[in-house]
């Protein structure tokens, strides 16, 4: 018997193995192998014509903390964080309140809510531009009817990154608000009756009772809005170019720049590393925290 | 370049194996050509039938000609090619891209490939103003093809209407400030420049005509904060800031022609290779001319070059060879220059009848020609697209009024020392 | 006051709404109508289908769509073979390293691809999958969310049915494929939603892998053809944009509940 399952056991081992070869080769080649081959090449100089490449050890990290741009871009991303995830966390819960609740066109609001979300960025960038382009776009049309100047709102530096973050945040809030929108949905009906009867407003309810219930889905979704706010850049490459001045560039765009424009593979390595660390933190987060809460079956 | 150098080499390797069992299989050679498109038009047709006139006379000649953006674009697309062992004989690549192109050690010079006397005379047949980009350490490592100077579209109704006489566009910088503020009302302005996209270019035009050249012949040193080159930036400030006749902020570079077209400018700086568009286009009588000059006049030459790279087989090198000498031969190039605006590349393509019947009916495409006496080498240095962005930035932080000309131009000035400090 | 709330709820949500849709509304116009009709809004112009005529010859869309629709399968393809496997043994197969195995996978999903762009584009060319869809795909395959999505569906499978088939005699593979994926079509079908959208949608790592218009899918192409220097004009741009999105578009608007559900099961737990 013992024999049978010692075998047994073994078995299970070899299959389990088996199952996971394919996936893991490719989780080696594709992501741990690059993380570790990222690290490695920026630790060395870019070879050229004139020097060849060699080991520099840190001079690639201290190069970029020398550098404005980087500084800059830095700065920038924060901000693009900073107000992304909050307002278009906000924004999601409105919709999931207002989409959950007996209004009049709910279906026609559901999807006009939810329709950014299958866009393409690139696609969403086109239309946006309609709106931002001075003199013949939507937004100066109509501030022209208010007797308002054009506004180049891509073309300055004040505006640029605000006019970024708002196509960021009309593609994301639809998106989270389904996640909202699943978890009011599990919210007893019998807990609004009881604040009924108690003669507690809406406001209290929504307060004391339906946000706490949905904390654990906001930190999910706060997790998520943090890797957008990475990883959402591809309005970029059409509405500004991370332009005008550096203001409006994130860094994966200068990741992105460092080595395919100014073909500067060791410095755009160093980059990378950093936001590894970066999005290393926010996993640690995630398990650490947030999964006491919300935990994986 | 960062990637691994063994892994390129068995790639290329590789490929060069891969290529010539492909070519014996075939008998003929495959090139395959990237190439960029920067000003407005559906002009991937024109160079997709100027190559099908080429494979029809070379029928042993197969071109895979690949359209891939803007200049910055097409240097991305055929680095990464090249990088991961893909197929990449030639390409139109900026004429400013060159010192770079020789650093990273994938290009060859045109000496090296033309050995004949007859190849010699053509290398020779070019204007020598658009040869200067490409003649880096007394050779040649590019050959002109789409190439333009900047030069100034107005609209001749407006002029009219602002009692201006049609036939005369400003010549210096008083006049256009004055002609301008006769165009400047309500929603038309006096004048653009466009400062996205190429804003060093028309600095570049504007600091010549100055009197002051960005940069030293060597690729190594420049001059954004020499006093001229502060004055020619405040300048251009002033055009918006003190005399109200050009918008404040940046003024697009892709949409601009589109502007001009719907009169939302009376004058225009922009690359001679919108001219063909611009004509089909304009609902307006309008004029084309050189730009003005303060101290002389002045314009950078622009656009992009062929260039041959190293990694590849003589008879590639051949047959790209002679796609090039087609595709600039007098003949091609005044096509060319008809269906776009670009200049004819040589004094020969002025010399074609079609050439001379389309200028003698439309005489605004002779200009960027004209102006090549006053034009100088486009503003290229050492790892020329950071400096270049640098330089941009300053402009683009100058004119909307984020940071004075002065201090702009001395951070850009700054980068670009630490920039090319390694190449000294 | 509390007999207007409603009202006011609904003009809140309405307005909100019309706001979210005021870009593809405006496209859609500007599609429709000559380019200076559009920029001036011109309410009563005549509507013409020039722009998308204009649109449709300036690049190769048909080549566009076929690449982004071989792409979406071919990752998808991939996505489903090895999602399953990994995904049963994790959890069904008992093996010693299981748990730590599992935690290097869920760590990839902060391994962003998208950050990996320089040294995943050095690996595509090394394997010779530079300017390929393969190389599109292939580092998306192994993707850890779907693992992990799978696990949770193969947990949720009663241990009676597997216990009952291995008693007819079932191999592994025959449990697995007999059993355990029927049951987790909901998953199959809620992760497919959300890969082809993701895919169809992805652009920046397309963008560094692919070189030609032979490979090039969608929104590669429609960046391209929508840069300034091609001089397109903002109507013809909205035209090509929407032709573009409109096969996604028409499946959601068709099938609008199955997708909140599946980007609801793919997200949530």
């Amino acid at each position: 018997m013992s024999k049978h399952a010692n075998l047994e056991r073994r078995r299970q081992a070899i299959y389990g193995w088996l199952l996971l070869t394919p996936a893991a080769i490719l989780l080696s080649t594709f992501a741990f192998y690059p993380s570790l081959a990222t690290l490695f090449s920026s630790l060395f100089s870019r070879g050229t014509r004139r020097n060849p490449a060699e080991f520099v050890g840190g001079e690639n990290y201290s190069d970029l903390f020398a550098d404005p741009t980087f500084w800059l871009v830095v700065k920038n991303n924060l901000f693009y964080a900073g107000i992304t995830i909050p307002v278009s966390i906000f924004i999601a819960l409105a919709m999931a309140l207002w989409a959950n609740s007996k209004i009049s066109a709910r279906g026609f609001v559901r999807t006009a809510y939810f329709t950014p979300t299958v866009l393409p960025m690139i696609a969403a960038a086109n239309l946006w531009l309609f709106f931002y382009t001075p003199g013949l776009g939507v937004l100066d049309q109509i501030g022209a009817l208010f007797g308002l100047p054009s506004v180049n709102w891509l073309g300055q530096p004040e505006t640029a990154l605000w006019a970024i973050i708002i196509v960021t945040i009309w593609k994301e809030a639809g998106f989270f608000m389904i996640f909202y929108l699943a978890a009011l949905q599990t919210i007893p009906a019998d807990l609004k009756e009881a604040a009924d009867i108690e003669g507690a407003s809406r406001w209290t309810y929504t307060r004391r009772i339906v946000l706490p219930l949905l904390m654990p889905t906001t930190l999910f979704i706060m997790v998520n809005a943090m890797i957008n706010s990475v990883k959402l850049i591809d309005h970029l490459f059409i509405l500004t170019k991370g332009g005008p001045s550096d203001a409006s560039k994130l860094i994966l765009y200068y990741i992105w720049e460092m080595a395919f424009a100014f073909f500067d593979a060791p410095h755009a390595a160093a980059m990378t590393i950093m936001v590894l660390l970066v999005l290393g933190i926010v996993a640690a987060i995630q398990f650490f925290y947030i999964d006491k809460r919300t935990h994986y079956q | 370049m960062g990637f691994s150098k063994t892994t390129g080499a068995i790639l290329s390797g590789a490929t060069a194996i891969g290529l010539s069992l492909s070519a014996a299989a075939k008998a003929e050679t495959e090139l395959t050509m990237y190439y960029p498109i920067a000003v407005g038009g559906a002009l991937t047709e024109v160079v997709d039938g100027i190559v099908a006139d080429f494979e029809v006379a070379n029928p042993d000649i197969k071109v895979n000609a690949i359209y891939s953006g803007n200049y910055d674009d097409t240097r991305v697309r055929a680095l990464s090619a090249l990088n991961s062992g893909e197929p990449a004989q030639l390409a139109v690549m900026f004429s400013i891209d060159a010192y770079d192109l020789i650093e990273q050690d994938i290009i060859v010079p045109f000496d090296d490939v033309v050995t004949s006397d007859a190849d010699k005379a053509w290398l020779n047949g070019f204007y020598p103003a658009l040869m200067a980009n490409g003649q880096i350490e007394g050779k040649t490592w590019g050959i002109p093809f789409q190439r333009s100077t900047i030069v100034a579209y107005y609209n001749k109704d407006m002029f009219r209407d602002a009692g201006l006489d049609p036939e005369k566009a400003p010549t210096t910088w008083d006049e256009m400030i004055s002609m301008g503020k006769a165009l400047t009302k309500g929603d038309t302005y006096g004048i653009m420049i466009p400062s996205t996209g190429y804003p060093y270019w028309m600095f570049q035009a504007l600091a010549i005509q100055n009197g002051k050249e960005l940069m030293a012949g060597d690729g190594l040193t420049t001059y954004f904060d020499d006093p001229k080159v502060v004055e020619t930036l405040e300048f251009w400030q002033s055009l918006s800031t003190e005399h109200d006749i050009m918008p404040t902020g940046t003024v697009e570079w892709g949409t601009l022609r589109q502007a001009f077209l719907e009169g939302q400018t009376a004058m225009m700086w922009h690359s001679t290779g919108n001219l063909t568009a611009v004509k089909k286009n304009a609902s307006f009588d309008f004029g084309v001319a050189m730009l003005p000059g303060n101290e002389r006049l002045g314009s950078p030459t622009g656009g992009g070059n062929f260039y041959l790279f190293k990694d590849t087989t003589d008879e590639e090198k051949e047959a790209a060879m002679k796609l090039i000498q087609f595709m600039t031969s007098p003949e091609q190039a005044a096509a060319w220059s008809i269906a776009t605006g670009y200049m004819g590349v040589s004094p020969a393509a002025y010399e074609t009848e079609a050439l001379k019947s389309y200028t003698a009916e439309f005489p605004p495409a002779l200009v960027a020609r004209n102006q090549l006496e006053h034009a100088v080498a486009e503003f290229s240095t050492f790892e020329t697209a950071r400096v270049r962005d640098g330089l941009n930035n300053a402009i683009q932080s100058a004119l909307t009024g984020a940071k004075s000309a002065q201090d702009a131009l001395s951070e850009a000035q700054a980068s670009a020392k630490r920039l090319l400090a390694a190449y000294q | 006051m509390s007999r207007l709330t409603p009202y006011l709820d609904s003009f809140g949500a309405i307005l909100l709404a019309v706001i979210w849709i005021a870009p593809l509304l405006f496209a859609f116009w500007a599609a429709f109508h000559s380019t200076s009709d559009a920029v001036n809004f011109t309410l009563l112009s005549p509507w013409t289908l020039d722009n998308f005529r204009t649109a449709w010859e300036g690049a190769p869309w048909l080549q566009y769509f076929l690449n982004t629709f071989l792409l979406v399968t071919v990752v998808l393809i991939g996505q489903f073979i090895l999602t399953t496997l990994a995904g049963f043994a994790f959890a069904q197969v008992k093996f010693p390293g299981r748990d730590v195995v599992f935690i290097l996978v869920l760590l990839q999903l902060f391994i962003l691809p998208e950050v990996l762009i320089v040294e995943n584009y050095a690996m595509i060319s090394r394997l010779g999958l530079f300017d390929t869809i393969v190389g599109v795909g292939m580092p998306y395959m192994a993707s850890a969310f779907g693992i992990f999505l799978m696990r949770q569906a193969f947990k949720s499978v009663p241990i009676e049915l597997h216990e009952a088939a291995r008693i007819e005699g079932c191999s592994w593979f025959g449990i697995l494929i007999r059993v355990y994926v029927p049951l987790a079509k909901p998953t199959y079908l809620a992760y497919a939603l959300v890969s082809v959208s993701t895919h169809w949608n992805n652009f920046l790592w397309p963008l560094i892998v692919t070189n030609s218009p032979d490979t090039r899918p969608l929104t590669v192409g429609l960046s391209i053809f929508g840069a300034p220097e091609n001089g397109v004009d903002i109507s013809v741009i909205s035209a090509a944009t929407l032709m573009s999105i409109a096969p996604l578009l028409i499946a959601f608007l068709v099938f609008q509940r199955q997708f909140v559900q599946a980007f609801l099961r793919a997200g949530i737990k």
